[in-house]
């Protein structure tokens, strides 16, 4: 499955998450984790091999237009219609290495925040070359990049009047299963972050700030498309240097 | 001051929203024509060695209602018990086994289904045999970060009784919540979210 570049395995247990940081299971302004979160505590489980183990994917799961969302639904010679971005970044682990082979996942609406979803009823029209989905595999350096409309706000049924701010769902693959991860992208200046139900289910400022994408005007491709930087954090790993069953792990 | 350690802090988790399929399973979604096929869809081959097992099930909510809308990841040892992964070390593990799938439930009915092998023991950190086990990854609307359980299998009672983390829980009564019931090729798994059921969640 794999075809990392080469680096010895990373064998270690995972750093513990800081689930104050990450939001509680119980949210009551987002209404739909009232039923959805467990009442009960977690047990806590360092990691087994089952835990720090995980799939890794090879490049060549890639289509040739898997990052590139502004055509790889489009009909021939047409693009999807909206706000042209690239979105770049890099992955990295809690001790700022960089994570080569990871995968990455993306989804979002179109330009007028429309997901082309069947139980989606916005009467926004869909854009019929504008799919919502693509995926990417980091570098050597940890870096990906992906093509993109900028997605438009979205009305959703929680409050009378709420509506998600501009965002693109990212779903991420480390090394380890315990790595996995699904977060939310947002963009600079937007004023609609600081009112979201979803973005308040984060107790910490600066945990949402982290996930604000900042407009990367260098990158800014002229005549183009503009482009947004968005870095992303997984589980740092323990040294294996200090774990005393190695042969256990 | 001290010095820094220079760590970063984890990209704070968000829900998967109930358009995750758009992402995750685009085909299943009716987004056609971009991936050949789902990730993940299947898992193995006509090569892969051990015993097939199928596995099915539903997430309830805290009113027992199954959700629709969920996303199930699975990742497990092959047949021998060694992971399809760069991070394990103890051997090369069946290369016609992935280890990993991922289903979304099922949206009128809200059923699961995993087509798979039995998996092997696998030691636990001390090196004592875990009992056979999959590793269960849970996301939804709803769900702000995603939540990790682990299914046993009920026809594995003496390798359940000797499992260093099933031991561990202390509240005997909630191990069942573990524990697929059925034998033979097919295990019955239903994830309770919350209530008197509710579904041991690890913090792995």
């Amino acid at each position: 499955m794999s075809d990392l570049p080469n680096r010895k395995p990373e064998t270690g247990a995972f750093f513990a998450r800081d689930r104050l940081w990450h939001p509680p299971g119980l949210t009551p302004g987002y209404k739909t984790s009232v039923l959805r979160s467990p009442q009960k505590a977690l047990f806590s489980l360092d990691g087994t091999i089952s835990e720090i183990t995980g799939p890794v994917f090879g490049h060549s799961i890639l289509g040739e237009l898997d990052n590139d969302l502004i055509h790889n639904f489009a009909k021939p010679g047409e693009s999807a219609i909206g706000e042209r971005i690239i979105v770049h970044g890099r992955v990295l682990d809690e001790r700022a290495r960089p994570m080569p082979g990871a995968l990455l996942e993306f989804w979002q609406a179109n330009a007028g925040g429309r997901y082309r979803h069947k139980k989606e009823s916005y009467l926004a029209p869909l854009d019929p070359n504008f799919g919502g989905c693509g995926r990417a595999i980091t570098d050597a350096d940890g870096h990906y990049a992906f093509r993109t409309v900028k997605p438009g706000p979205y009305p959703w049924p929680n409050g009378v009047n709420d509506w998600r701010p501009a965002h693109i769902h990212f779903s991420v693959f480390g090394h380890g299963f315990a790595q996995r991860l699904i977060t939310q992208m947002y963009f600079e200046g937007d004023p609609m972050i600081w009112k979201c139900p979803i973005v308040q289910t984060i107790p910490d400022k600066a945990a949402v700030e982290q996930l604000v994408a900042a407009l990367d005007w260098g990158n800014t491709i002229p005549m183009d498309a503009r482009a947004y930087k968005f870095d992303i954090v997984l589980r740092g790993r323990r040294s294996t240097l200090f774990e005393n069953r190695m042969e256990g792990n | 001051m001290v010095q820094s350690l220079g760590y970063l802090k984890e990209s704070a988790s968000q829900t998967a929203g109930p358009y995750v399929h758009i992402g995750l399973t685009p085909n299943h979604a009716g987004i056609g024509g971009v991936y050949d096929t789902d990730l993940g869809a299947t898992m193995v081959n006509d090569k892969t060695l051990g015993r097939r097992i199928t596995i099915t099930g539903r997430v309830l909510d805290g009113t027992g209602t199954p959700l629709k809308d969920a996303l199930l990841e699975i990742w497990q040892a092959d047949a021998a018990g060694l992971y399809n992964s760069p991070s394990e070390l103890r051997g090369s593990a069946d290369p016609n086994f992935t280890g990993w799938s991922r289903c979304a439930t099922d949206g009128v009915t809200g059923e699961y289904r995993f087509d798979t092998i039995k998996p092997g023991r696998v030691p636990f950190r001390d090196g004592r045999p875990m009992a056979p086990h999959i590793s269960v990854w849970i996301v939804a609307r709803g769900i702000n970060l995603g939540l990790n359980t682990r299914m046993y299998f009920a026809d594995e009672e003496a390798a359940n009784a000797e499992d260093p983390v099933l031991a561990r829980i202390e509240h005997r009564v909630r191990v069942t919540t573990l524990i697929a019931a059925g034998e033979g090729d097919h295990y019955r798994f239903d994830i309770h979210l919350q209530g008197e059921r509710e579904t041991v969640f690890f913090d792995i």
